[in-house]
């Protein structure tokens, strides 16, 4: 009969959104469940994940040393020209003219974290760094001198 | 750009959805001629997020091009990776290691299931559910955070290599995965209550929008848009890559071809997708997570063609060789732009409140289909 039908599809109908009401009730009631991150008031313990490609950085140690031999494999890896290495030439304790790195300029603005440089390089000297607030005022703050100011080549790197 | 305009009759109007419009998920212009409020004709304009990948691939070599492709169907970026490794790898004849490639379906069933989640959450949100939206984040957010402890982003991975992933799992992988199964169990009926069962959703679904499977073939249709429509299309069971061969899990079909159809066959290839993970989770074999390859990578002259399921339907990858280490030419088979091009045909004749609708079971990303 099509009143019978009609009175079991209201009250299917009621059913259904009484349903989605109890979920919502049960949320409104239960803040434990609730797992939004309140950014960025919790910036002081916030915690990223230790592989997390945020910007290609090379560590030095404590004398100011890198291990970057300037083999260009990351700049040849590069999908899109982010890292440039340019060379002088230095003197070596006997008096020989060697290669090194004067700087290795890297692009920020350019990057697309894709890990490849990292991978390519064969003595390890750069890696990715965790920081994500990369906002500056000028773009050309963006552009960074990956090796500090100053710093040589780690003794028996090759 | 309207010269359509001649083909119209009097009394039609002719309204422009996006490119800049929420309802498009992005930058896709639709242009819609209207009688009253029944579509007599839906145009899609496209390019507006073209980028020439395909182009721009040309001039990278082979370990290079693989993150561009992130960039496609953004949401599956796991799975474009995949076909790009797997045809190179065609090409170079490499064994991908045991552990490589379970760890490769791992990530790929993860992303699947992270997609549609936000396809489920967007879903809702077309037809005017706000709340489902974080529901749906606060699951696919456990598998962002599953992937960044691993691939180290949460969107853009670029992890699959040639000859394998990139770096191996993190030591936490096998219990966080364990944690989101379980949380996922917990909240799957949430989905239901929330959307599925609701009368009003139901009744803006059901029937609207009918795709006939011989439609879906002829316009080239695959994944959940065609398997709604009962074509059995899934990549994985008709030509198996990887170790889907070996692994268990049903092809999901619907037969009834409507926006229901079409929105239920996603709900349950989540589940088939637990199902997988859940075989492998425990199983993963050691040993390597690459295999060695040469430094330059060089594909032999010729072509080689590999096809992926993606979340969204068919991937192919085409390359083109001339033996150099660049590929000549390259062409990306999107499932998205033939999902699209079905859309004037299924919104011909209904309102245009349920335009949305359509456009919502289809599953568009558009930067996957300009490219
Ligand atoms: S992460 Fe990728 S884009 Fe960035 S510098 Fe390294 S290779 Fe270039
Ligand atoms: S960072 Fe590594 S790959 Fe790049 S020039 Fe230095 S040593 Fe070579």
């Amino acid at each position: 009969m099509f009143i019978i039908k009609y009175i079991k599809e209201v009250y299917r109908g009621v059913k259904s959104l009484l349903v989605g009401m109890k979920r919502t009730l049960y949320y409104f009631t239960h803040h434990k469940e609730i797992i939004t991150q309140e950014y960025p008031d919790n910036r002081d313990t916030l915690v990223m994940a230790e592989r997390f490609k945020g910007e290609v950085v090379m560590p030095h140690n404590e004398k100011n040393e890198h291990r970057c031999t300037g083999c260009q494999a990351c700049e040849l890896a590069c999908p899109n020209g982010t890292i440039k290495v340019i060379f002088k030439n230095e003197l070596t304790p006997e008096g020989k003219k060697k290669k090194a790195i004067d700087k290795l300029v890297y692009h920020l603005e350019l990057c697309t974290m894709c890990n490849l440089c990292v991978e390519a390089c064969p003595s390890d000297a750069i890696k990715m760094a965790q920081t994500f607030e990369h906002s500056v005022y000028d773009r050309s703050e963006l552009t960074k001198i990956l090796n500090n100011p100053g710093s040589k080549i780690m003794d028996g790197v090759e | 750009m309207f010269e359509e305009v001649g083909t119209t009759t009097e009394g039609d109007i002719i309204i422009n959805v996006g490119p800049q419009h929420p309802a498009t998920h992005g930058v896709l212009h639709l242009v819609i001629t209207l009688n009253g409020e029944t579509i007599k004709k839906v145009e899609p304009h496209l390019g507006f997020i073209h980028r020439s990948i395909e182009k721009m691939c040309e001039s990278l070599t082979y370990r290079q091009f693989i993150y561009v492709t992130s960039r496609m169907d953004y949401l599956s970026s796991h799975i474009n990776n995949h076909a790009c490794a797997l045809c190179v790898e065609k090409g170079l004849q490499v064994e991908v290691p045991p552990r490589a490639q379970v760890i490769r379906v791992l990530m790929d069933e993860l992303t699947r299931i992270a997609s549609h989640e936000l396809w489920w959450g967007a879903m809702a949100m077309d037809l005017g559910a706000f709340t489902p939206f974080f529901h749906a984040f606060r699951e696919r957010e456990s598998i962002n955070d599953i992937m960044e402890e691993t691939c180290g982003a949460r969107l853009t991975m670029n992890y699959m290599v040639p000859g394998g992933v990139m770096q191996d799992l993190h030591p936490d992988f096998q219990k966080r995965v364990k944690e989101f199964l379980q949380l996922y169990k917990r909240k799957i009926h949430e989905y239901d209550e929330l959307v599925t069962g609701n009368i009003i959703f139901q009744n803006r679904m059901k029937g609207i929008g009918y795709l006939s499977p011989e439609d879906a073939v002829s316009y080239g249709c695959s994944g959940p848009a065609a398997r709604g429509s009962g074509v059995s299309c899934d990549i994985r069971k008709v030509y198996p890559y990887e170790i889907y061969d070996k692994l268990e899990f049903d092809e999901v079909l619907e037969t009834a071809g409507d926006s229901f159809a079409r929105y239920m066959i996603r709900l349950r290839e989540m589940q088939q997708s637990i199902r997988i993970i859940e075989q492998l989770i425990d199983n993963i074999p050691d040993g390597d997570f690459q295999a060695k390859t040469k430094a330059v990578l060089k594909l032999p002259k010729g072509e080689f063609y590999q096809r992926v399921e993606t979340a969204r339907g068919e991937l192919g990858v085409y390359i083109v060789s001339e033996g150099g280490t660049t590929p000549y030419r390259i062409k990306f088979r999107s499932p998205g732009f033939s999902n699209l091009s079905v859309l004037d045909h299924i919104a011909r004749g209904s309102k245009l409140g349920d335009l949305v609708a359509m456009m919502g079971t289809l599953d568009l990303v558009i930067p996957d289909i300009d490219r």
